[in-house]
């Protein structure tokens, strides 16, 4: 009796011609040995990575405190921008405006079209509670501090651009030149990303941000930086005294950086 | 009846070799181009802190977007059952993955840091959509290259729907993962919209069929295979769905952004005084993309395999303008800072960006379809991806022509 189970017979003839050829197994492993050679080194650099991810650390900042800044624009005069001076000559940026160079920080002047008005004062990172550019970073380069500071992480940005998409502030820039003057407190890189940082090193040790410090200097009372979480600061204060509103609050992203008069 | 067979294609003729070489060196020229970018840094690009994206972007998008519509000729015959799709199936899946390895080449060759890009993997952030379409990416190359396996190993072959399914499914994430790379961007006037990922999903039908196409009927006639009636009218039926549906989504998409008083002005921008990008909308886009291939279809000249070609390519160059116009288009349109005000400052708020393309960042954007060509061309010569014969004999028509098509995958050269 014919077992049902037998395997169906085999058509030698189709077997026949699907034998493959000496060159084409040649070529078929040839391709399976470039293969393995463009894995290995990323599967060791992946070991090796994790290893030393493990021995970092480092003083996390407190997320009692939430830094940010209060602008006063009915202070701010369009011709002053002593702010953003201060910020390229502490930060090691280029003086220069071309649509390449970052600008952490810019006098921006915004008119009413209807009755002419007109204001001018400083943009930069807002330093979000929820910031689209942390969002959207795919290896989270783009980070928040949890005192609210916005910053970039030079190793992990692999120059994707998103965040310069998502930010509704144009407030990141994207380094397209070789970077000279460097300042070991403000690293940056070509081919990253990078923000005002609110000048982290400076606060950490109990300062206040170079913009800050310029627009004093300056006998003005324009900027005032503080900690929003504590209500006894001037700056919580003066939150408390009079209206004040965010950029594109309808976006819902929380800056950290408030204005008045705008 | 006739046999259907599958068979390597020979790759002796001058024509598979000037094909190739001319693949190979806009492969070479490309990744040469990225190395110059890497060494001088995007200043030598047009791209800018205003127009952040640029072409290699347009490319890869495009390219992105069609692999998972090129799929969807595999996806009718395996998911839907329609068996005169069935032999186009092969050539569905190569070229999904070639297209899909052309766009990524783009994307990861114009990073600032493409050193760091195993960051990528080793620390996801899966907040961000773009993390997610790392994992989307990859896991379509695998589940199409285990589904073309399957489709090519006879014995396994009874198990293909399964995972065409899957395919399907994944492939619908993929789109809709990439429509949301600008859909979440609420920032930018011409983004935000949720519209994005389904009509990213309606154009990666057209767009991947319509690169299909193309590749099938230029391929068949420089090999003197025999192309039917059935298939060329079949196709040219979906390929008309496709190019109409399109139309539709993209008149919602911008009706929708008129409605909303805040998104009028992108929405003058683009349609009326947005000057190239105006000029690529409607000369392009709807024109080209829409309106003639439309015509060309619909006419009494539209089932000749010529005509289909001729269409398809229309369609494609108008998915270019499609994906300029939303890519470089919706970033030269300024960012909404003061809704309703003039603004002012040094860094290019409150004016429209320019963006001419360099030489560096259009070679490697054009790079992309090199890559795609080596992969498919190298692809048909290696493997039996192509039908011998797609005459109407040979076809079967959702089984209602006769059944007796068999398989047969043929290795051996001609």
């Amino acid at each position: 009796m014919k077992d049902q189970h037998a395997p169906p017979p085999v058509d030698t003839s189709s077997r026949k011609d699907e034998e493959i050829d000496p060159t084409r197994r040649r070529l078929l492993a040839m391709a399976g040995g470039a293969v393995a050679l463009s894995l290995a080194p990323g599967v060791t650099l992946f070991a090796r990575t994790l290893s030393a991810g493990k021995s970092a650390g480092g003083k996390a900042a407190r997320a009692s405190v939430r830094y940010g800044l209060l602008i006063d624009a009915n202070q701010c005069s369009s011709g002053c921008d002593a702010c953003v001076r201060a910020c390229q000559r502490y930060n090691g940026l280029s003086k220069e405006d071309g649509p390449d160079n970052a600008q952490w920080i810019r006098k921006v002047t915004v008119t009413d079209p209807q009755t002419g008005f007109t204001r001018s004062f400083p943009v930069m990172c807002q330093h979000c509670a929820k910031p689209a550019c942390v969002e959207v970073c795919p290896t989270g380069a783009s980070f928040r501090r949890a005192d609210g500071i916005v910053l970039v992480d030079k190793h992990r940005c692999i120059g994707c651009r998103y965040c310069l998409m998502a930010c509704p502030y144009k407030a990141r820039s994207f380094v397209a030149h070789d970077v000279t003057d460097q300042k070991p407190w403000a690293p940056r890189g070509k081919g990253s990303a990078e923000g005002c940082t609110l000048c982290v090193e400076r606060v950490d040790k109990g300062g206040i941000p170079a913009c800050v410090a310029a627009c004093s200097s300056q006998g003005k009372k324009v900027m005032l930086f503080g900690n929003l979480h504590d209500p006894q600061s001037p700056i919580a204060r003066r939150l408390a005294q009079y209206p004040t509103t965010t950029i594109r609050a309808d976006l819902g992203m929380e800056p950290g950086v408030h204005y008045r008069g705008i | 009846m006739a046999t259907l067979q599958y068979r390597v294609i020979p790759g002796r003729s001058l024509t598979y070799w000037m094909a190739l070489s001319l693949c190979g060196l806009l492969s070479a020229v490309g990744f040469l181009s990225a190395l110059y970018m890497r060494a001088y840094g995007h200043h030598v690009t047009g791209m800018n802190n205003q127009i952040v994206w640029g072409m290699p972007h347009v490319f890869a998008v495009f390219l992105i977007v069609a692999a998972s519509g090129a799929l969807n000729v595999a996806s009718i015959a395996s998911v839907f059952g329609r068996s005169l799709y069935k032999p186009l199936a092969r050539l569905s899946g190569l070229l999904a993955i070639a297209l899909l390895i052309g766009g990524l080449w783009d994307l990861v060759l114009d990073l600032g840091r493409m050193g760091h890009i195993l960051n990528a993997v080793l620390y996801p952030n899966f907040e961000s959509i773009f993390a997610w379409n790392i994992y989307l990416y990859t896991g379509f190359l695998v589940i199409v290259g285990f589904y073309l396996w399957l489709m090519m190993e006879r014995r396994l072959n009874h198990h293909s729907h399964k995972i065409g399914m899957v395919a399907f499914l994944w492939r619908l994430a993929l789109t809709t993962g990439t429509g949301s790379i600008f859909g979440f961007l609420s920032a930018r006037s011409a983004y935000d919209s949720a519209l994005l990922a389904p009509l990213f999903i309606i154009a990666s039908f057209a767009f991947g069929l319509a690169v299909y196409l193309l590749v099938l009927i230029t391929g068949f006639w420089v090999l003197g295979r025999p192309l039917g009636l059935r298939v060329v009218t079949r196709l040219k039926q979906l390929l008309t769905v496709f190019i109409a549906a399109v139309l539709y989504f993209v008149t919602v998409y911008h009706l929708t952004n008129i409605y909303m008083a805040g998104h009028r002005g992108v929405e003058a921008f683009v349609l009326l005084h947005g000057g190239v990008y105006t000029k690529l909308f409607w000369g392009g886009q709807i024109l080209l993309g829409g309106v003639i291939p439309l015509i060309l279809l619909l006419s009494r000249f539209g089932r000749r395999a010529g005509v289909l070609a001729l269409a398809s390519a229309c369609v494609v160059l108008g998915g270019f303008a499609q994906i300029y116009v939303l890519i470089v288009g919706g970033q030269a349109y300024p960012l909404q800072m003061f809704p309703g005000m003039i603004v002012h400052s040094s860094f290019y708020d409150g004016v429209v960006h320019p963006y001419l393309p360099h030489l560096p960042e259009t070679l490697l954007a054009v790079s992309g379809l090199g890559v795609v060509g080596l992969i498919v061309l190298l692809g048909v010569r290696l493997l039996p991806f192509l039908p011998q014969s797609l005459a109407d004999q040979v076809v079967d028509v959702h089984g209602h022509g006769d059944k007796a098509v068999a398989d047969q995958a043929v290795a051996s050269s001609p």
